[in-house]
């Protein structure tokens, strides 16, 4: 299968300064995660796969197509949100988006009726005949999520698609994202610096830090083989109760008076905690369960960065 | 994407060709100059004089009217005559770039739609190409369209003989309109494009005609040179039209440096565009 995006060595330099430093991977997810904290060179990244900036160094791919010489088959393919606002404020949000699908290369009728069908889709169909200079700053990133969609592109890039939402808006674009996901007819890019919503629709993800490669990897492999945690807080007779756990292949740690914190394997059920404290008489005040999240793994790689010589 | 359905689909029909999504800007952007009433209003009234001059030429060619008169002709119909109209008209010309010009880019540079347009197969010369068209259009209409239908149709009032020894006229009126169109067109986009605040580039278009023709003025009486009339370029354009049309001796800038400094103009603007006209802003450092 032709990955999704494939980046070869891919540098990008403004004036003197590096934005981008030799970036190195292969993705080929239905959604993917482009992470990193400001000015990690997401954007850059983003606006380099489009055509906006030559790189210095390096090459992408984007559906097979290299960024230098196919630029203008990759625009054909992708449908972009940027993460700015931008419109046209005197136009209704049907007519821009039917010029934007023009743009794309559909026919007017066709690009009309996308239009239509593309604001019902994402929510604004009573309010297509209004003017994009009177809709609220939910709406406006819609109507940007309508026009990337209408011409009905391969890869769909959602540059910070919550970006000042309020909690409904922002779980109706997260829905609306998972929706297109589970289509199964197009890939996703998502670039944001919110974790929560890279967790809840990527597969894949790649994080990057001052312009470089810091971790990729599969966030659905990475959560099989991240370990599961649980921190206790009993009473009485707890060194019985880590034995017994111990015996049943966890390991086991006491970490202060009636508190302990245990790492579980796959196989091992919370409920055998409880038999094995009620058999032993020992009361369970608190029990807090958990595995490694997205906040962890991002966590752990901007360490690794900071280390790095 | 059903409607009904409201499901995500892909799209799978026919595609137009590349070459002509240029004139997606220019329909659209022809929408919204039509939408002011008083833009519309003016550029019917810019026919008048047009329809006026027809008449007159008709008139001119009629020999029961000459006669009533008792004059062999109202007036000769030479290259005068289209230097004149050709300025008239070129007037309003200029009037209508400087209140549709302004806001054809610096709309949609104001509200950052650039990337839109541009992260699609459409390039900053597409989009340039767009937006000159509005303008091209609509100058065209009320210049040398009009200006080779009145010679059209007095070689048909005057005869074959009159237009096989007047055909240099037709090409002074195409030559001469055009190149005013393509000064006023790139000068009225590039102004757009870099005060991005469409009353700003009004007034900085005005500017760029007024101001310099009056520090054209000072330099030239200060200095007791010409030169100055090099920062006019309603001098540099009428340099242009009179050799075109052999209408007077001397210009006001002699014609090799007129045409070299309009050609400095053109490029210059499109550098502005080109450099101006970009999905993003990379500020190096």
């Amino acid at each position: 299968m032709t990955p999704v995006i494939e980046l070869d060595g891919l540098s990008v330099r403004f004036g003197a300064r590096d934005i981008l430093k030799d970036l190195r991977a292969s993705m080929s997810g239905r959604t993917i995660g482009l992470l990193g904290p400001n000015g990690a060179g997401k954007s850059t990244l983003i606006n380099t796969l489009l055509g906006f900036h030559r790189p210095s160094k390096g090459t992408a791919r984007v559906l097979g197509h290299d960024i230098q010489r196919e630029t203008m088959q990759i625009r054909r393919l992708t449908g972009y949100m940027p993460e700015s606002d931008s419109f046209i404020a005197q136009m209704t949000a049907v007519k821009f988006v039917q010029m934007m699908a023009e743009l794309s290369g559909l026919p007017s009728e066709a690009a009309l009726e996308r239009a239509h069908e593309a604001l019902f889709y994402v929510g604004l169909g009573e309010a297509r005949y209004r003017k994009l200079g009177t809709y609220s700053l939910g709406m406006k990133q819609l109507a940007k999520l309508a026009q990337a969609v209408a011409h009905g592109p391969k890869l769909l890039i959602l540059d910070e698609p919550t970006n000042g939402l309020d909690p409904p808006a922002r779980q109706r674009m997260i829905r609306l994202v998972r929706e297109m996901r589970d289509s199964g007819e197009l890939h996703i890019l998502i670039c944001s610096h919110l974790l929560r919503d890279v967790e809840e629709t990527c597969e894949e993800v790649l994080i990057l830090k001052e312009g470089q490669k810091v971790h990729y990897s599969n966030l659905e492999e990475e959560r099989r083989a991240n370990r599961r945690f649980v921190e206790l807080e009993t009473f009485g007779g707890e060194n019985g109760l880590a034995q017994a756990v111990e015996d049943l292949g966890c390991e086991c740690a006491l970490t202060g008076a009636h508190r302990m914190k245990m790492v579980v394997p796959e196989s091992f059920a919370i409920r055998d905690l409880y038999r094995l404290a009620a058999e032993r008489n020992v009361q369970i005040r608190r029990l807090n369960f958990r595995r490694d999240s997205l906040e962890d793994i991002f966590l752990k790689a901007m360490e690794g960065a900071n280390g790095r010589p | 994407m059903a409607v009904r359905k409201r499901s995500y689909r892909g799209y799978s029909g026919d595609l137009t060709p590349m070459w002509s999504r240029f004139l997606i800007v220019t329909r659209y952007a022809f929408k919204t100059v039509f939408s002011s009433k008083f833009l519309t209003a003016f550029f019917v009234c810019c026919f008048f004089y047009p329809l006026g001059c027809a008449v007159a030429i008709y008139l001119n060619q009629n020999l029961r009217v000459l006669a009533l008169l008792n004059i062999p002709a109202m007036f000769d119909v030479d290259g005068r005559f289209f230097f004149h109209f050709l300025n008239v008209q070129l007037v309003l010309a200029f009037v209508i770039t400087a209140l549709v010009g302004p806001g054809l880019v610096s709309s949609d540079l104001a509200n950052n739609a650039l990337p839109l347009y541009l992260c699609r197969p459409f390039s900053h010369a597409h989009y340039v190409f767009g937006k000159m068209m509005v303008l091209v259009t609509l100058l065209s209409l009320i210049t040398w369209i009009p200006g080779l239908i009145l010679f059209l149709i007095q070689a048909s009032l005057a005869g074959v003989g009159w237009l096989t020894a007047n055909l240099w006229m037709a090409g002074a009126i195409f030559l001469s309109s055009g190149v005013q169109i393509l000064v006023l067109c790139l000068l009225s986009l590039a102004l757009s494009a870099w005060i991005k605040r469409k009353l700003a580039a009004g007034a900085a278009l005005l500017g760029v005609f007024f101001f310099g023709a009056g520090l054209g003025q000072a330099i030239n009486a200060s200095l007791s040179t010409r030169s100055g009339s090099l920062l006019n370029i309603g001098e540099l354009m009428a340099s242009v039209e009179i050799t075109l049309f052999r209408v007077y001796s001397e210009t006001p800038v002699p014609s090799d440096m007129a045409w070299l400094a309009l050609l400095t103009v053109c490029v210059f603007c499109l550098l502005l565009l080109e450099r101006k006209v970009r999905a993003y802003e990379v500020v190096k450092g």
